[in-house]
């Protein structure tokens, strides 16, 4: 129980003090604070309740005239100017492949180190892999698609765009923060679980996986989640590794391939498209912003269907641990 | 509702798309097209929705090619291109010498192909409550961006404007805020058309430091639109529902229109001293009748390439865009200045010679 | 607690525990170097990332200023590199600091509210809807910002403006377009409350039952309890969250990008136009035009943003080290 006391900076006397105080004080006082508390931890939430329901709204009520089942199967393919048909599929393909290879990548190495760094870590390596890190989170992420291209340059010369260059990009800036929240997540695993698992002879990497991992899940899920959601909408790392392409593309070792961030920012950068016969069915000016507001739409439903896989998968698989 | 966007994301992921090039609107204009393979080039955003009418049709014809174009920025397709990693590029300034000497030595002994491939109008733009044209002279425009004019009702606005009822809102000046070629090629009317107003440098960065600036043509548009009395310079398709400067010419004053702009190009002297397939211009800005304030934005390509594949495509590609059609159906979604037939004349021989050496 | 643990126990009955212990031996070891091995591979990425960025920023470092003024667009003459990104580091720090003082507290509150405060069954979904704050594209966050913030937020900057212009940070005069430094503070306010917000909820959401029962039991209110108990225990993990959020902050590039109209001054004039920069968005900016040494200028400046993040980040990990004895985590 020596917990209750190291709660507590001032010491157990002072502490007794306070709460005999505190329980003598004037009652009215200490509601009213209690109250005004609770009112601003409300006011905290809605406040940021705000931004996210505006968002949200912007987002779909711009974005959803565009969505039809056209616009999520086809490629942009000779689709140029105003012209509506076309879609993202290709975008949609290039962002969950080149997403699902830097998880693979960026997962073990730093769900590993995590490990290392909270089960392991003694000394001066792992201080240093502590502090590098958070070095690493301060990586610009167009520093980090510039590393990633002159890596792959030095292999297969200049000039190649492709989706593991991206996926490389990615990991990189995707790692850290895999590593600081699933570090932060084991940490709080109570070291009277552990102790009791190796008491029972339990040895340490058994313990580890089945009894650290599993009673941190929940958190390592959305640490994971979190960084994964990170780097989806990541822009200009993908823009000089992955080039950009409007046909489709599965195979993110050859060629080009197109992300939803990407196609986004270059339809919204395109503008304008101009109807040199008027607007028409066939020639819509603003295509390319609907474009662009179509799918941020579907990178957000992406995000939300992973964020929900995520959910399931921990309510499945943490331990009751409450 | 998330199990309902879940079910979405998994149709999109379960559904075949047609084939590429199956959604194309036009169907193939020849079935004898011997062409195959990926070109692949970058440079000018400019370019891009020029690019994309381009090699849409290219693609239409050949349907076995695959043309991607990166819009990395000029800087970007410069470095591309003589480093080797882009088959051709697009860049909204000629080379100078020294990226000349790299590209010459990248291309070897075909030499390099340069010419002006996409022009189009820079309009510039403002956002004023109750006006939608105003004449101004070059020396008048000059001074509204370098902001020594401040107020829309300064005499030197009104004097050529006795029609339009002038309110005296302060003038917010809108420049990019990015490295751009359209930036550059403005500057570049400025300093050639009111020398004495505008002494600054010709680039890719605007020189005035403390005025309002937003990144790309999109964004200087959104800025203007989003306050009054706001003044900027864009690509002419994209300036929406701003209003427009007739831009003083001689005694005239010229809205901006692609045809103006494409006269002001037919107009202006090829510069000399130059290698035989590197074709830039050196603008003329006081013809009549003309609209001066144009981007000239420059098409890259080799004149010898390793492979014979890549040589053929190259050939192809660019064939194509320096064609009357490809001209036309940039100018159609672009909003571009097609090039004039002398041009295209003076360039084509040097794109037949492309081969693979 | 003890169904955790009791799946082991099965698989490891008494007799054969000797032998097995010697093979776990090699088990345990194996994977004790698998995860050495990820951490090494972590330092060897960013030594690799490290060298790379030297590599690429020698020149400019090198360079003299007369070079570097002739060959980078935005340099001025007569300045050494240093106070040439000297306005780039204020503005960096400037705007972190902002949303982070923005966003912390707003933070905290969520994350009492979810973990504390919040009817129990509705925690976990309201919880959902912030991690799906940190899933919008930081694309979406720009346009966001230009088309629906920047509009609603700027009769509020005039009016900050008009009361509060004495102070340097609201000083007139307000830019008519609102993209300025305070829209873009908000912006990145919103981007990293996400993330402090889910490690602080996970953190709080571990206090010791018995620690705040024992609060309650001494009649404690709702607000004591969480004083007393709470929020020690989960102030490291509060600061490391608040990490998270500023390496964030510190690095985002496209929402300043696109909201931003940059200026390269030393002002504290947050509802004025053309007065800050951030790095990230002056690499983003700067970079498709750039060529040779412009290349390189812009890759130190990269450099420079790498060193204030570990600054930053030492600074943090000190206030934590010293924290930490009286936080409960063990």
């Amino acid at each position: 129980m020596s917990t209750t006391t190291l709660s507590d900076p001032a010491g157990p006397t002072d502490a007794t003090a306070r709460t005999r105080a505190a329980l003598t004080g004037a009652d009215g006082a200490r509601r009213r604070k209690d109250r005004t508390m609770t009112v601003l931890v409300w006011a905290a939430f809605v406040v940021a309740m705000a931004p996210l329901v505006s968002l949200v709204w912007t987002v779909l009520s711009n974005g959803a005239g565009r969505i039809s089942m056209d616009f999520l199967t086809l490629s942009m393919r000779n689709i140029f100017g105003g012209d509506p048909s076309g879609g993202i599929y290709h975008a949609i393909a290039g962002t969950l492949i080149i997403t699902a290879l830097a998880t693979v990548i960026s997962v073990p190495i730093g769900l590993l180190t995590a490990i290392y760094l909270v089960e392991y870590g003694k000394g001066a390596l792992a201080r240093s892999v502590t502090f590098f890190i958070d070095v690493m989170t301060g990586i610009p992420s167009i520093v980090a698609g510039l590393f990633a291209v002159s890596l792959f340059t030095l292999i297969l010369g200049p000039g190649v765009r492709m989706g593991v260059i991206g996926a490389v990009a990615l990991s990189v800036l995707m790692i850290p923060v895999v590593v600081r929240s699933c570090e932060e997540m084991l940490k709080l695993v109570p070291n009277e679980l552990r102790e009791a698992s190796y008491a029972l002879g339990v040895p340490k990497w058994l313990t580890i996986v089945k009894v650290v991992l599993r009673t941190s899940v929940a958190g390592l899920t959305t640490g994971i989640l979190l960084a994964v959601a990170r780097v989806i909408g990541e822009t200009a790392p993908l823009l000089v590794t992955v080039g950009v392409t409007d046909s489709i593309n599965f195979d993110p070792f050859e060629g080009r391939m197109m992300t939803l961030p990407v196609f986004a920012y270059r339809q919204y950068s395109q503008g304008l498209a101009t109807c040199p016969g008027g607007e028409s069915a066939s020639c819509v000016a603003d295509i390319a912003i609907q474009n662009a507001w179509g799918a941020a739409l579907v990178l957000i439903v992406l995000v939300l269907a992973l964020n929900l896989v995520g959910r399931l998968v921990n309510r499945w698989f943490s331990p009751k641990l409450r | 509702m998330a199990v309902g966007a879940l079910a979405l994301t998994l149709a999109a992921c379960g559904s075949d798309p047609a084939a590429p090039g199956a959604e194309s609107t036009g169907g193939s204009q020849d079935g004898g097209s011997s062409l195959s393979g990926e070109l692949s080039g970058g440079g000018a955003s400019s370019q891009e929705s020029a690019q994309e009418a381009w090699r849409a049709g290219f693609q239409t014809a050949n349907p076995d090619v695959t043309v991607n174009y990166d819009p990395v920025g000029s800087g970007g397709g410069r470095t591309g291109f003589t480093d080797g990693s882009y088959a051709f590029a697009g860049s909204d300034a000629a080379l100078d010498e020294d990226e000349m000497k790299a590209a010459e030595a990248q291309c070897g002994e075909g030499g390099v192909i340069e010419f002006p491939g996409y022009v189009s109008p820079i309009a510039i733009a403002f956002n004023l409550e109750g006006v939608d044209s105003l004449n101004l002279k070059p020396e008048v425009i000059a001074n509204i961006f370098s902001g020594k004019i401040k107020a829309w009702n300064d005499d030197a606005i009104a004097a050529d404007n006795p029609d339009a009822e002038l309110p005296d809102t302060a003038i917010t000046v809108v420049h990019r805020s990015d490295d751009s070629g359209t930036t550059e090629n403005f500057q570049a009317y400025l300093s050639e058309a009111a020398p004495d107003a505008w002494d600054h440098e010709p680039e890719g960065v605007w020189p005035i430091e403390g005025q309002e600036s937003a990144q790309g043509t999109s964004g200087v548009v959104s800025a203007a639109q989003s306050g009054d009395g706001t003044i900027t310079y864009a690509d002419a398709s994209q300036i929406s529902d701003l209003g427009t400067v007739a831009v003083g010419v001689g005694d005239e004053f010229v809205p901006y229109s692609a045809e103006a702009a494409a006269e002001v190009v037919a107009q202006s002297p090829r510069a000399e001293g130059t290698a035989d397939g590197v074709y830039s211009i050196e603008l003329k800005r006081d013809v009549a009748g003309t609209y001066p304030v144009v981007l000239v934005s420059y098409l890259l390509a080799c004149g010898t390439y390793a492979d014979q594949a890549q040589a053929d495509l190259v050939k192809g590609y660019m064939s194509y865009l320096v064609s009357e059609e490809g001209q036309q159906v940039a100018a159609d979604a672009a909003g571009s200045a097609p090039l004039s037939a002398d041009i295209r004349d003076a360039v084509q021989p040097s794109i037949d010679a492309i081969t693979a050496g | 607690m003890t169904t955790t643990v009791s799946p082991p126990p099965q698989r490891v009955p008494g007799r054969p525990r000797r032998r097995k212990r010697t093979t776990d031996r090699g088990f345990n070891r194996a994977f004790r170097w698998i995860a050495v091995g990820a951490g090494v591979l972590i330092l060897a990425v960013l030594a690799a990332v490290a060298v790379f960025l030297l590599q690429q920023a020698w020149p400019a470092l090198t360079a003299g200023s007369d070079e570097l003024a002739a060959s980078v667009p935005r340099y001025p003459e007569d300045t050494s590199l240093l106070e040439y990104v000297g306005p780039l580091v204020f503005g960096t720090l400037l705007a972190a600091a902002l949303a982070l003082a923005i966003a912390t507290p707003v933070a905290m509150g969520i994350a009492l509210f979810i973990s504390h405060y919040a009817p129990r069954r509705l925690s976990q979904l309201l919880g959902y809807l912030v991690d799906l704050l940190a899933a919008v594209p930081s694309v979406i966050y720009g346009l966001w910002g230009i088309y629906v913030l920047g509009p609603a937020a700027l009769p509020v900057w005039e009016w900050l403006s008009s009361w509060f212009g004495w102070f340097p940070l609201f000083a007139g005069p307000v830019s008519p377009t609102s993209r300025v430094l305070a829209t873009v503070a908000v912006v990145l306010a919103v981007m990293i409350l996400p993330i402090i917000t889910a490690v602080a909820r996970e953190v709080f959401l571990q206090t010791p039952k018995l620690h705040e029962e024992a609060a309650l039991a001494l009649g404690a209110t709702r607000w004591e309890m969480v004083r007393t108990a709470v929020l020690p225990f989960g102030r490291s993990g509060v600061i490391s969250a608040a990490m998270l959020g500023l390496g964030r902050a510190l690095g985002e590039t496209m929402a300043v990008l696109m909201i931003l109209s940059p200026g390269f001054l030393y002002s504290f004039k947050i509802l004025d136009s053309a007065q800050q920069q951030t790095i990230a968005a002056y690499i983003a900016l700067d970079f498709p035009e750039a060529s040779g040494l412009a290349v390189n200028t812009l890759i130190a400046t990269g450099l420079v943003l790498f060193v204030i993040t570990l600054a930053v980040n030492m600074a943090a990990r000190a206030i934590v080290a010293r924290r930490k004895d009286f936080s409960g985590a063990n």
